[in-house]
């Protein structure tokens, strides 16, 4: 095994309030996986001016920020960011790196681990240390019905894709100081053969889904299209956002941005309905860190109901039209 | 006379169903009770590529990784319309991390279509789900590479791109040789007319691969080569103390809003409280 640093990095994303958050979520896990290790916290962070963050992500639990500014990192581009962090780990040889599961980190990450010949696992919704000091990775695996924990015993660094939502963030504390590694943009990087013509942000709210309070989501056990659609009157009256499971999006009753799942979106509302869902994994691991969850299935064996608060053994429209009814009458 | 453009499409056969039953035992997935089908990313990309070669003319070669009934997928790609068909299938490479399959579908490329043009992939598998497997061969082949594209159009040698990555809209050039994910956005998979399908199972002829026809060796590849270890595999599902309730509609949705009007009404900003 290569001697490594006792490092735990976290790559930090920032360009979306998002993303910032997904970043603040991992910084909160390796603060406390860097107990277990006595390690320290190092967030990785790469762009052009980009001060607020490093002050940002010492207030929330990094030890050390290493920092590349420059403008030719002004904007995300993969073969630069892969080639930085590849000289930088092998530089620095952290223990571990998390990185959130975004479209980007999922991009990233996997060529990092290919570089360094290392072990990854994607969308992680649990990191532990065990007693040999390991990184236990949990991860929706075999067809997404059951979970897996992974090890990477021996290539370094222990590599994570981290699923959002799945760490609460700690709060800030302005007081933390940590170390500043300033580290040069190196002259010799290999020029960008992926050219980005042009990058926009959306003029949709960047993920309604991801933030809502309240999300609907409807299943198969909706029974049509059309009474799918009920599900979008019912959000409306409770300023709720809707999402889908996969046959649902596969069946188009919905845009398949509704996806609600391992491939889609991954949220956590205070409060979820759930119509007509029977929950395989690669669903119910996107939704189990919803705070209160209210299923409705005519079958009450089904797994859905199992990691529900409030099961309601009922046909989802029906249940779902009664509800418009009711909402109606009672809010003024 | 210029060269026949060349498209190498990485599929995969995954369970037909999203919920597979699995034995508690033993925590395997009975896979033998689902049939079999192309991932639905990979037959986007699939799409994709048809649609290039519509345009343009193009040879497209389908390689597969998996054991000898995933010619089953090769042979609907054929049906689809693509031109040749590769199966790499040894038992040795049973258990293999993303870091290995990438190596292994990499040489395969080499092998099959050493002249290739462009890799497409799905953009993900609908049963493992990492999404590693094409940016880690972008690594391998030492190519250009984008993930996540919805949609590609080629001029020439230059691929323009574009995608939805993260809430940016972007959109990417790159020269040939390179590899794309597809997602499931954009591209309408064709569909397979039966009489298409039967041909398919007949005429040509499926090239088979092993790891000695790779020149891999056996210690690099599978679980041993596999840099991640698995430790142990169960069910997440954890049942909750919870509230069941039964009846009608009405009165199931009645006594809801009754008993959770602080929760249902704080989430959603509105007092539903009974006021009757």
């Amino acid at each position: 095994m290569k001697e490594t640093s006792n490092e735990i990095w976290v790559f930090g994303d920032y360009r979306n309030y998002f993303q910032n958050r997904v970043t603040l979520q991992l910084l909160a896990r390796a603060s406390e996986l860097a107990k277990d290790l006595n390690a320290r916290v190092c967030a990785v962070v790469f762009g052009y001016g980009v001060d607020e963050w490093v002050g940002e992500y010492i207030a929330h639990g990094a030890d050390c920020i290493l920092v590349t500014d420059h403008p030719d990192l002004a904007r995300y581009q993969i073969e630069t960011y892969v080639n930085l962090m590849v000289r930088l780990i092998e530089v620095r040889r952290p223990e571990i790196i998390l990185v959130g599961a975004t479209n980007f980190g999922r991009e990233f990450a996997p060529r990092v681990a290919k570089r360094m010949k290392t072990g990854l696992s994607a969308d992680c919704i649990g990191l532990d240390i065990n007693e040999e000091k390991l990184l236990v990775q949990t991860a929706p695996s075999f067809g997404g019905n059951l979970l897996a924990q992974i090890i990477t015993p021996e290539c370094r660094p222990q590599m994570a894709t981290v699923r959002p939502g799945t760490f609460q963030e700690i709060p800030h504390d302005y007081e933390r100081t940590g170390e500043i590694v300033r580290v040069p943009m190196p002259e010799d990087l290999p020029r960008e053969s992926v050219h980005l013509v042009r990058s926009e942000r959306s003029a949709q709210r960047s993920q309604p889904l991801e933030e809502a309070n309240v999300v609907i989501c409807g299943g198969r056990g909706m029974g049509s299209r059309k009474k799918f659609r009920k599900l979008i009157e019912l959000a409306e009256l409770m300023n709720a956002e809707v999402g889908a499971t996969r046959p649902v999006v596969y069946a188009n009753w919905i845009e398949p941005e509704a996806l609600i799942g391992q491939a889609g979106k991954h949220i956590t509302p205070k409060v979820l309905f759930s119509f007509g869902i029977s929950g395989a994994i690669q669903h119910t691991a996107a939704i189990n860190n919803a705070e209160f969850i209210i299923a409705v299935n005519k079958n009450p064996k089904a797994p859905m109901m199992a990691m529900a608060d409030v099961a309601i053994v009922a046909d989802a429209n029906q249940v779902c039209t009664a509800m418009i009814k009711e909402l109606k009458s009672r809010i003024r | 006379m210029k060269k026949m453009l060349k498209l190498v499409n990485c599929i995969k056969q995954v369970p037909g169903v999203s919920e597979l039953p699995w034995d508690p035992r033993t925590g395997r997935l009975k896979r033998n009770l689902a049939a079999g089908m192309i991932n639905p990313a990979c037959r986007h990309a699939l799409e994709a590529a048809l649609e290039l070669k519509n345009r343009h003319g193009a040879e497209i070669t389908v390689i597969t990784m998996g054991p000898d009934i995933a010619e089953e997928v090769l042979r609907e790609a054929l049906a689809m319309g693509a031109d040749r068909a590769v199966l790499i299938s040894d038992p040795k490479i049973a258990g293999s991390d993303t870091l290995v399959t990438s190596q292994v579908l990499a040489r395969a490329i080499k092998k099959a279509c050493p002249d290739f043009d462009l890799v497409l992939c799905g953009c993900h598998t609908s049963d493992s789900e990492t999404a590693q497997v094409g940016p880690q061969m972008v690594e391998e082949l030492r190519i250009p590479g984008v993930s996540h594209v919805d949609q590609l159009e080629l001029k020439d040698r230059l691929l323009r791109l574009q995608r939805l990555s993260d809430n940016f809209v972007e959109t990417i050039e790159m020269e040939l040789p390179g590899l794309v994910t597809v997602t499931t956005q954009h591209y309408t998979p064709r569909y397979v007319p039966l009489a298409g399908l039967q041909d398919a199972f007949g005429e040509t002829e499926i090239t088979r691969l092993t790891l000695d026809d790779l020149e891999l060796d056996e210690s690099l590849t599978g679980a041993k080569g596999s840099p991640t270890r698995i430790l142990k595999v169960f069910s997440p599902v954890t049942e909750k103390e919870n509230t069941v309730l039964k009846g009608s509609a009405r009165k199931i949705v009645q006594q809801l809003f009754n008993q959770f009007d602080d929760k249902i009404g704080g989430a959603i900003g509105k007092d539903i409280k009974n006021y009757q």
